[in-house]
């Protein structure tokens, strides 16, 4: 890609210019990864105060747990509840996670072209697959393995805390480590984050990315309101739910991963069905389709007036 | 090698041709000013050079198409639109980072120098900075970057006198050396007349001048006719007449000094006359077809 950096035939007078060093691909696009981070702090930052908010909260239920613990040593089946704040930990950081996800891609595209500063960024010698990559990365990558980062630390320190609150009131830690099963629980998390909100949602996240680059203003009203009408008309017109069955399987087919159809979930680890999503058509399709999309927003900066 | 050669280069929004059939050859080593009304393709012609837009025709710029090697280009180029394109959310030294990871030509010692002699701090936003701070800012991150050809697209807009000859002094003190070649648009024409080595006018998407500013010197020539004499110095077919102070003052086009040297004094006419002359005829000859 760089091979032809500096093929620049050098004209009179340029014997004094110093040859460039050449800049690997990689090394460009870690530049403009740390660039969205600087611009859009919320990746980082709305993970972190999900958890700080939760630790809070956490903290002030922590009067309870020795009067829940002695509950759970009277009665093992209550021992569960004592699991609980780890998911609503787990799950609060997820939905700010969403949300962030869902902000950041409806103004990465469109942001830099509401303050002009696209004309700066295409002064430099960055392509524009490599700056819609780089954004693509955030909501597919970055804010994912940030938010499964905080979810794992939150659940360390409540752990850590628990136990030194239960030392305190004379009663063992040891059955928080031992039989609340949280190692398995944040794997279980991981294999979720990976084929559920990475793999199955990405043509979702390249959808909300490629309305970005397109729309002018409101981007957000123009991803969910036309396949809304669509849904809608289909239904008017036709009297059919094909559409809207489809758009969904968009969201929720990404369970085939979890569990085989018709099932419910029993232990969740046992019912994991990761060949069976790898070979789900309909995973495969939607990655046809978001790298598409991708390409379509490459496109659209590219080709877009930039005034 | 030109640094910048087009031919019939052409780009319609719809029924409006913003270029129309642009010729231009701009050879390394000039200051070009490019001069135009308000919509005569200025920065439609500058943006088809950096590849941000396309268009139709042959052009090269260093040697590249720029449509097709945007990015390769641009390792070669720097650009500085009017002032207000900098992100107004990042901070002095993460722009200074970004460009050192991804320019390989920044020279991040040297941006640091010319901002030292600044009151911009490198912990500040961009939007804490007033408008003149922010081009001085661009102007240090351009001068930073060894490329060969600098586009100035109305870089002083907007900023008091002060900055703008500031601007203009460390450009040709500090960063023009004869082997780089600098292309501008401005409409404070008089503030970079004796800056430039050549001169474009542009309208309708077409270039209407074409000259260094020694052939226009040799070529064009200011008379101040006293009354008597105006008779005389219209039959020598003046491109322009306008008055000043009661007297005519007429612009001729190619006349020899010694004829015109009769009429009164003569002096090199201002690339705002000049400017204003050459439009006039223009938008004559336009009306007219």
């Amino acid at each position: 890609m760089n091979s032809e950096a500096n093929a620049v035939p050098q004209s009179l007078g340029q014997g004094a210019r110093v040859e460039a060093r050449t800049i690997p691909w990689m090394e460009s696009f870690y530049w403009c990864v740390r660039r969205e981070l600087w611009e859009h702090r919320a990746v980082y930052i709305g993970p972190l105060a999900a958890a700080g908010v939760f630790l809070f909260g956490f903290l002030v239920s922590l009067l309870h747990l020795p009067h829940q613990m002695r509950e759970a040593i009277a009665d093992p089946s209550k021992m569960k509840h004592l699991g609980q704040s780890y998911e609503f930990a787990a799950g609060a950081i997820m939905i700010v996670a969403m949300f962030v996800q869902i902000f950041y891609c409806v103004d990465a595209m469109q942001g830099e072209r509401k303050d002009r500063s696209i004309l700066f960024w295409k002064s430099l010698p960055v392509s524009d697959a490599t700056t819609v990559l780089s954004k693509a990365s955030i909501p597919l990558v970055i804010l994912p393995l940030l938010a499964y980062g905080a979810v794992i630390v939150t659940g360390f320190v409540m752990l850590v805390l628990s136990s030194v609150v239960l030392t305190l009131s004379g009663l063992s830690p040891a059955p928080l480590w031992t039989q609340l099963s949280l190692l398995q629980g944040a794997l279980l998390l991981l294999y979720h984050m990976v084929t559920v909100h990475i793999l199955w949602y990405a043509p979702i996240i390249c959808w909300l990315l490629l309305i970005s680059a397109w729309a002018r203003r409101a981007a957000l009203l123009w991803a969910v309101l036309p396949p809304f009408c669509v849904g809608m008309l289909e239904k008017l017109v036709f009297n059919t739910t094909h559409f809207a069955m489809w758009i969904q399987y968009r969201f929720n087919g990404g369970m085939e991963a979890e569990t085989a159809p018709g099932t419910m979930p029993m232990n969740p680890m046992t019912h994991l069905t990761p060949g069976h999503f790898l070979l789900t058509p309909g995973l495969w399709l939607g990655w046809i389709v978001a790298a598409i999309f991708l390409y379509a927003a490459i496109r659209i900066r590219r080709n877009r007036e930039p005034n | 090698m030109a640094c910048i050669e087009a031919r019939g280069v052409r780009k319609a929004y719809g029924a409006t041709m913003a270029l129309d059939g642009l010729d231009l050859q701009i050879e390394e080593g000039r200051i070009l000013g490019l001069i135009g009304p308000n919509g005569a393709g200025k920065t439609t012609a500058l943006n088809a050079i950096l590849g941000l837009t396309p268009y139709q025709g042959e052009l090269r710029v260093l040697g590249r198409n720029p449509w097709d090697e945007r990015e390769l280009l641009m390792r070669d180029v720097s650009f500085i639109a009017d002032v207000a394109v900098l992100p107004r959310w990042i901070r002095v030294s993460e722009l200074l980072e970004y460009l050192a990871g991804i320019h390989p030509r920044f020279d991040r010692m040297k941006t640091e120098g010319f901002l030292a002699k600044t009151s911009i701090k490198l912990d500040s936003r961009v939007k804490t900075l007033s408008k003149g701070m922010v081009a001085q800012l661009h102007l240090a991150l351009a001068m930073a970057i060894d490329a060969r050809l600098l586009v100035l697209d109305e870089p002083t807009l907007g900023l008091d006198i002060l900055f703008r000859k500031q601007f203009y002094d460390s450009l040709l003190n500090d960063y023009f050396d004869r082997s780089r070649t600098i292309v501008v648009t401005t409409h404070q024409v008089e503030e970079i007349q004796d800056v430039l080595t050549d001169l474009m006018f542009i309208d309708r998407g077409r270039i209407v001048l074409s000259c260094t500013m020694e052939e226009l010197e040799r070529r064009y020539a200011e008379v101040m006719v006293r009354a008597e004499r105006l008779a005389e110095a219209r039959a020598l077919k003046p491109i322009h007449e306008r008055q000043m102070f009661g007297q005519s003052i007429l612009l001729f086009d190619g006349t020899p000094r010694e004829e015109l040297a009769a009429l009164g004094e003569v002096r090199r006419p201002s690339v705002a006359d000049l400017f204003v002359a050459v439009m006039g005829k223009q938008n004559g000859a336009g009306g007219a077809r």
